[in-house]
């Protein structure tokens, strides 16, 4: 794991200092509320419904239990005891105080943790592979990679007013488990066939009101270069991008309006004339941060498994069978929590349970954990004959529901229960249906189905990459939902398409079972709901919701 | 003309009225430009020599094309005067020094202390821009 040097330590001190005089000059009364706003944005602030939110990142999702406690600690001290995990792996705070907010700052400094640029018009923090460093089909851990445009990134002079906030993701498998092609930028490490590492660039990603799929805008950066290559990207958004519509100001509508072809023009004069400035880290600053990230002491002795008498116990099989996925390292598993028990809320976690993850984590996982972008949380690199006491432990903290990547593991945002934008709850709909389709049998049946609900246009909660998708509206004053099938997030991007006319909250709950059905009486062999519809198309499920 | 509250340079003021980006590139005697947001400050590269203050507008803060601009004019070896004006924050300052920016003329004068404490709140920095000088976190965690 990344360790901060006294540069790092003395960049998020001094931003503290900052803060801590943008808020006395706030209260002061020298600045006013729309003054402020942005550079409390900036800090991850909000102000939202009923108190300010604060927004800290974790950066490439990644933390060690220390910082994970202290994440606990901060929903005690200064939260009522619990904390939210986000779509793009961070931790939100729903009831904080503006006159809190410094000291909060300056604990999260002391275990080398930020709010910086969670919000605002800049570039926000770097997400990537949950399962980096552990997956066997990655070409390198690309955590260092983002560690790098994290610092590039953080106070960048030029580019803290964009026309929008930007997104980047960093990846490196065929396999996408961080949503890459949904980014501003979506960035997958790849080789050469001369074996040489270089960063695959996409561009124009992204969901809100008018979801794109990032397309390819050039196939090998080479890795000494990839800095450079990103910020010939953003100058040319910051130059060119709309700032005449808050909604077409995202970099998804320059290259669709400019078309791929004349942005990528525009990014090649801008990154040969950049390859003359001295902007690149040397390699030798890779290096250093690679050192932070090489592989845990793994156990040498091959062959561990789970101990055939553990796997007796029916609910830690299907938690087993459901919740891990293998590792690189013979004898090791990954595991995932899941913040989704039946009925209740996607992502919340009380302090007691991140301070639960935080000593399992120490004790089972080499010390480290990962937020993942579905807002659950993992465990790395855990022992498969530990498996069965981690997941006893996690049982006592209502932490084991074995439904990841089901039906009940809903992604929801906040919704109009904490957000100012929302048009419509998210919460209770996500309840509903976790309550209607969570049983065990219920989930077996059903298999992998990827369910995501945002409640409002702005899509927080991904509604348009799920297999089911549903999205918040305000409709004459009342709140009202519609349906989407067939969205995907994986290496199989797709977007969902509506089903028709929208409903009230029960009501498309009921739509919801009904696509099921139609799902469970058409598919063929290991089909998941996914392919199903792909194969069949949205004609018979519209019949059997709206006929 | 709004007045310039904070200056980093040794040499005279210059007061020179500042003509649109189209006016310059049509006029050959005109020594001041003033670039708004939408205008783009490559079209300046040609006359480069015979500039000797590039006003860059801000007419809202949170419009931060003119930072581009900024930088766009200095990697290309202008060494005149830059000057930031309109509605500028303190918060904003160093960033602006970061970016090429020796002259800020902001609508409301700031209080002078803070601004003073913002200039010089940042001992290091993250990225090389080349334009201001300043050796990068990178740079010193690895000496040449």
């Amino acid at each position: 794991m990344y360790k901060y040097d006294d540069y790092d330590q003395q960049m998020v001190d001094t931003r503290v200092e900052e803060f801590r005089d943008q808020v006395r000059r706030r209260l002061a009364g020298e600045l006013t509320e729309d003054q402020f706003k942005p550079l409390r944005l900036q800090n991850g602030l909000y102000l939202q419904l009923h108190a300010y939110m604060l927004r800290v990142a974790i950066p490439y999702g990644t933390l060690n239990s220390t910082q994970m406690a202290a994440l606990g600690d901060i929903a005690d001290k200064y939260d009522r005891g619990y904390g939210h995990f986000t779509t793009r792996t961070n931790i939100q705070y729903n009831w904080i105080k503006l006159d809190d907010t410094p000291d909060a700052l300056a604990d999260l400094a002391k275990v080398e943790m930020h709010a910086i640029q969670t919000s605002g018009n800049c570039i926000r923090n770097i997400s990537s592979d949950q399962y980096a460093g552990a997956a066997a089909d990655e070409v390198a851990d690309p955590r260092p990679y983002a560690e790098l445009l994290r610092q590039w990134s953080s106070f960048h002079p030029e580019f803290l007013v964009l026309p929008r906030k930007f997104k980047i993701a960093v990846i490196a498998s065929e396999i996408d488990r961080a949503a890459m092609r949904l980014h501003d930028i979506g960035i997958r490490l790849v080789r050469s066939d001369a074996g040489e590492l270089g960063a695959e660039f996409h561009v124009g990603g992204g969901m809100g009101r008018t979801p794109f799929i990032a397309k390819k805008l050039r196939d090998f950066v080479p890795i000494d270069q990839m800095i450079t290559f990103a910020e010939a990207c953003v100058r040319v958004y910051n130059r060119y991008g709309r700032r005449d519509n808050k909604y077409k100001a995202r970099i998804k509508i320059l290259v669709h309006e400019l078309g791929l072809e004349a942005y990528a023009r525009e990014v090649d004069a801008e990154f040969a004339h950049l390859l003359t400035q001295p902007i690149e880290p040397p390699l030798a600053e890779l290096k250093r941060i690679q050192g932070f990230f090489t592989d845990p002491p793994f156990a040498q002795e091959t062959g561990g498994e789970v101990d055939p008498d553990d796997r007796d116990d029916p609910d830690f099989r299907l938690w087993l069978d459901r919740n891990t996925y293998p590792h690189k390292q013979p004898g090791y598993a990954i595991a995932n929590v899941s913040l989704k028990p039946i009925g209740g809320i996607p992502g919340d976690a009380t302090s007691d349970q991140i301070r639960l993850m935080a000593d399992l984590a120490r004790e089972y996982s080499f010390d480290e954990l990962r937020v993942t972008h579905a807002q659950n949380i993992v465990f790395p690199h855990v022992k498969k004959r530990d498996l069965y006491a981690l997941w006893q432990r996690l049982d006592a903290a209502d932490l084991s529901t074995p439904n990841l990547d089901t039906v009940g593991d809903i992604i929801a945002c906040p919704g109009l229960d904490y957000c100012a934008l929302a048009n419509a709850r998210s919460i209770p709909v996500a309840q509903k249906i976790s309550e209607r389709f969570g049983s065990a049998e219920k989930q077996a049946e059903i298999g992998e189905l990827k369910l995501k609900i945002s409640g409002c246009i702005n899509a927080c909660g991904h509604h348009h990459a799920g297999h089911i998708g549903i999205l918040g509206v305000d409709k004459k004053g009342k709140e009202n939902y519609q349906l989407l099938l067939g969205g995907s997030e994986g290496a199989d991007t797709s977007l969902g398409q509506i089903t028709g006319p929208g409903f009230d909250e029960d009501g498309v709950v009921d739509a919801t079972e009904k696509a099921i059905e139609v799902y469970l009486a058409n598919k063929q062999g290991e089909e998941r709901f996914l392919d199903t519809y792909r194969r069949i198309g949205m004609a018979p499920f519209k019949e059997a919701i709206y006929g | 003309m709004v007045d310039v509250q904070f200056r980093f340079r040794d040499d005279d003021a210059v007061n020179d009225p500042a003509v649109t980006v189209s006016a310059f590139t049509e006029q050959s005697n005109a020594t001041a430009v003033r670039v708004e947001p939408g205008d783009d400050a490559r079209e300046l590269l040609p006359s480069l020599d015979r500039l000797a203050l590039v006003e860059v507008a801000f007419p809202n803060w949170t419009d931060g094309r003119g930072y581009s601009s900024a930088r766009i004019l200095r990697e290309a070896g202008y060494t005149g005067e830059l000057r930031a004006t309109g509605d500028l924050v303190i918060d904003m300052l160093h960033h602006m020094r970061r970016c090429g920016f020796d002259a800020f003329a902001p609508e409301k004068p700031l209080n002078p202390d803070d601004a003073k404490v913002a200039f010089e709140r940042w001992e290091n920095v993250y990225q090389a821009t080349a334009v201001d000088g300043r050796q990068p976190i990178w740079a010193k965690r690895h000496p040449a």
